[in-house]
């Protein structure tokens, strides 16, 4: 049994492409290449000299000694926050820029919540001299001053999407429109391991870049390939695909998505998706979302912008219902209070996103032995406002 | 006979109008249909609201958070059309995205739509593949005719296998777009009707997106069998409320 996706997108249940037939020409174009693409030893070449001299791969993978010491197990940190632009959503967005110019295609679009997906687009755009437009929620607009500032000087033209509740499930609404509007000459960057077959498994390929370097980082420390455990936290759950991919085929490694339980699971006021979600189609996907018995798609909330998506992607929702995956919700405050101990202890200012996944060791306890791998996914800088007013410092 | 396909037998074209059900009251719907029928419309489209109409533009996506705010549900609307068929015979159709229905459970939703008197139903985002695999005898069961829609990027085979699919009629989206994105037609348009006019399909074919008015009704249906009218219709429920729907339509033919 595997957990990738099959031929047609699926993972067990989940998955698919549950479009609008205006898209499908545009999916079915992305179907029929990206593997091919992707296969393509000039592809492969480009994008990997881009992610060594540009992105600064390989990320090392560092043992965090003091945290280890603290909770009595070998923790060892992926450090997708040294990616240029401050976060694994780099990895992404370099595969489909290069994706999107073999397409032959000359306009690239994108949604993003905090922003940290709009700068990754913005960024290999300006690289690759390429018109970028980067859908918004207009509450996400003022709420992400820094981030909309980074677009603008990176070249992008930041759109604020209006309707429903003018966040992030609303600007990706907004950037799935436009490429209705712009089927042939336009190529969607999708932030994460969601959206229609085949993004999830487009996006966890490009992000599987970040277990492949942990295998060898690890044999290289530890004489051995596979860690223990390996634990990401989850939005969309892009890190997490990434982080998970070449060990979701080996049972011996335990699998642990974290996701964000906000103000409390049951406190109406959290993104825990798994925990509240039930099977429905969102932005084209069959998966686990969060929605009204009547099948509304309703508003998520974490003090992480970047966790604040009310589905989740196929692979997850796969790993969820089957088990293969252990799932851990973390409120704003425990992420918080782990965020806060990172800078303590090893000196590293994580984003909020990633502190959620650091925080499951206050009440997941592990072996003395176990070699834990945490995927941090992204710095700190942008979320220093959040702290500043969170810890009044 | 399915209303649908008894219509279509008439020698006429088509003029169909879509509204989105909640709006712009939330118990206006059974007046709307009323009145429509009455103006000599030929079908209705009934849209349930959905809190992200990924295929839509800016005014059903307005007329359908309105109609959540009023608070439509998909119970709520079966509720207000439980005795429509004692007062309207035209033939009904619902067209909205596919999660609610699937959280309704697709063979009550469409156990209900018969017993309601619904004839068919358009969910763009239900795709071909799994509508043919997992929903086409639930539909049959329960007499719905399913719609699916062409646009002018779909190809030829692609054409075929969904005319292959239809039973009533296909919906042929006018351009690349959205609802309501785009007015009028240009010479993009015409060669795409003339292309699917010189198919022989089976299915007859309605066009929709871009009609607001009697030119681009004429045009819409110079090829195809008749015409569809959606945000146009929701702009004047907007400013009129639901007053004056007979001279919208008298407007149109
Ligand atoms: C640092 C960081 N981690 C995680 C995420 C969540 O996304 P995903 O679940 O796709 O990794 C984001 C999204 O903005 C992010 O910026």
């Amino acid at each position: 049994m595997s957990y990738h996706a099959d031929e047609r997108g699926y993972y067990g249940e989940f998955g698919g492409a549950f479009i609008p037939e205006m898209l499908y020409p545009n999916c079915e174009e992305l179907r029929q290449n990206y593997l091919k693409i992707m296969a393509e030893p000039s592809f492969q070449e480009e994008f990997h000299q881009l992610l060594k001299d540009y992105v600064g791969r390989p990320t090392p993978l560092y043992f965090a000694e003091r945290l280890s010491k603290k909770y009595n197990t070998k923790i060892y940190l992926k450090r997708e926050d040294l990616c240029h632009t401050g976060a694994h959503k780099v990895n992404n967005t370099i595969g489909q820029i290069l994706m999107a110019k073999r397409l032959g295609k000359h306009r690239i679009i994108a949604e993003t919540g905090a922003g940290q997906h709009g700068v990754a687009t913005a960024t290999v755009c300006a690289l690759m001299g390429i018109e970028c437009v980067v859908y918004m929620g207009e509450i996400d607009i003022a709420r992400q001053a820094p981030n909309v500032a980074r677009m603008k000087m990176l070249g992008a033209e930041v759109h604020p999407a209006t309707s429903g509740s003018k966040t992030l499930k609303d600007a990706t609404n907004e950037a799935i429109r436009d490429w209705i509007n712009n089927p042939v000459d336009t190529h969607y960057i999708i932030g994460s391991v969601v959206g229609p077959h085949p993004y999830p498994d487009m996006v966890a390929r490009f992000q599987s870049v970040i277990s492949e370097e942990v295998k060898s980082q690890l044999l290289e420390k530890e004489g051995r390939e596979n860690p223990d455990f390996v634990v990401a936290c989850v939005g969309g759950g892009s890190n997490a695909a990434g982080a998970f991919y070449h060990f979701l085929d080996t049972p011996e490694v335990g699998i642990i998505a974290v996701e964000a339980a906000g103000k409390g699971i049951h406190s109406g006021e959290s993104a825990a998706t798994s925990a509240l979600g039930k099977v429905g189609i969102i932005h084209g996907s069959k998966t686990l979302l969060m929605q009204t018995p009547d099948g509304q798609i309703t508003e998520p909330y974490s003090i992480s912008a970047g966790l604040d998506y009310p589905g989740v992607g196929p692979l997850h929702a796969h790993l969820y219902t089957s088990g293969r995956g252990e799932f851990i919700s973390i409120t704003d405050d425990e992420a918080m209070k782990a965020g806060l101990d990172l800078c303590k202890f090893e000196g590293i200012i994580p984003a909020i996103e990633s502190s959620h996944a650091l925080a499951i060791f206050k009440d997941r306890k592990f072996k003395e032995n176990d070699v834990v791998v945490v995927n941090l996914s992204g710095r700190g800088d942008k979320d220093l406002q959040n702290y500043i007013d969170y810890f009044k410092l | 006979m399915n209303r649908i396909k008894q219509k279509l037998q008439e020698d006429k074209k088509i003029l169909s109008i879509y509204f989105t059900a909640g709006y712009p009251s939330l118990n206006d719907t059974v007046k709307i249909i009323q009145d429509l029928e009455k103006s000599g419309v030929d079908l209705i489209e009934i849209g349930l609201p959905f809190s992200d109409p990924l295929a839509d533009g800016p005014t059903i996506q307005a007329s359908s958070t309105a109609a959540l705010k009023n608070g439509m549900t998909t119970t709520l609307l079966f509720e207000q059309l439980k005795d429509i068929r004692k007062t309207v015979s035209i033939p009904l159709i619902l067209m909205g995205y596919f999660n609610p229905v699937l959280q309704y459970g697709v063979e009550a939703f469409c156990k209900k739509c018969e017993e309601i008197g619904i004839d068919g139903l358009i969910l763009p985002d239900l795709p071909l593949d799994v509508y043919l695999a997992e929903y086409e005898t639930i539909f049959k069961k329960h007499g719905l005719i399913n719609v699916f829609l062409i646009t002018p990027q779909t190809s030829d085979a692609r054409i075929n296998a969904i005319d292959e699919a239809s039973e009533g009629f296909i919906y042929m989206v006018s351009s690349a777009s959205t609802t309501g994105a785009k007015e009028g037609f240009g010479p993009e348009q015409s060669a795409y009707f003339e292309r699917i006019a010189s198919m022989d399909l089976k299915n007859p074919q309605i066009v929709g997106f871009g009609i607001s008015n009697a030119q681009t009704f004429q045009q819409a249906t110079s090829k195809a069998k008749g015409a569809i009218i959606g945000s146009a219709f929701i702009k004047h429920l907007t400013q009129n409320g639901v007053d004056g729907i007979d001279a919208f339509v008298g407007q149109i033919r």
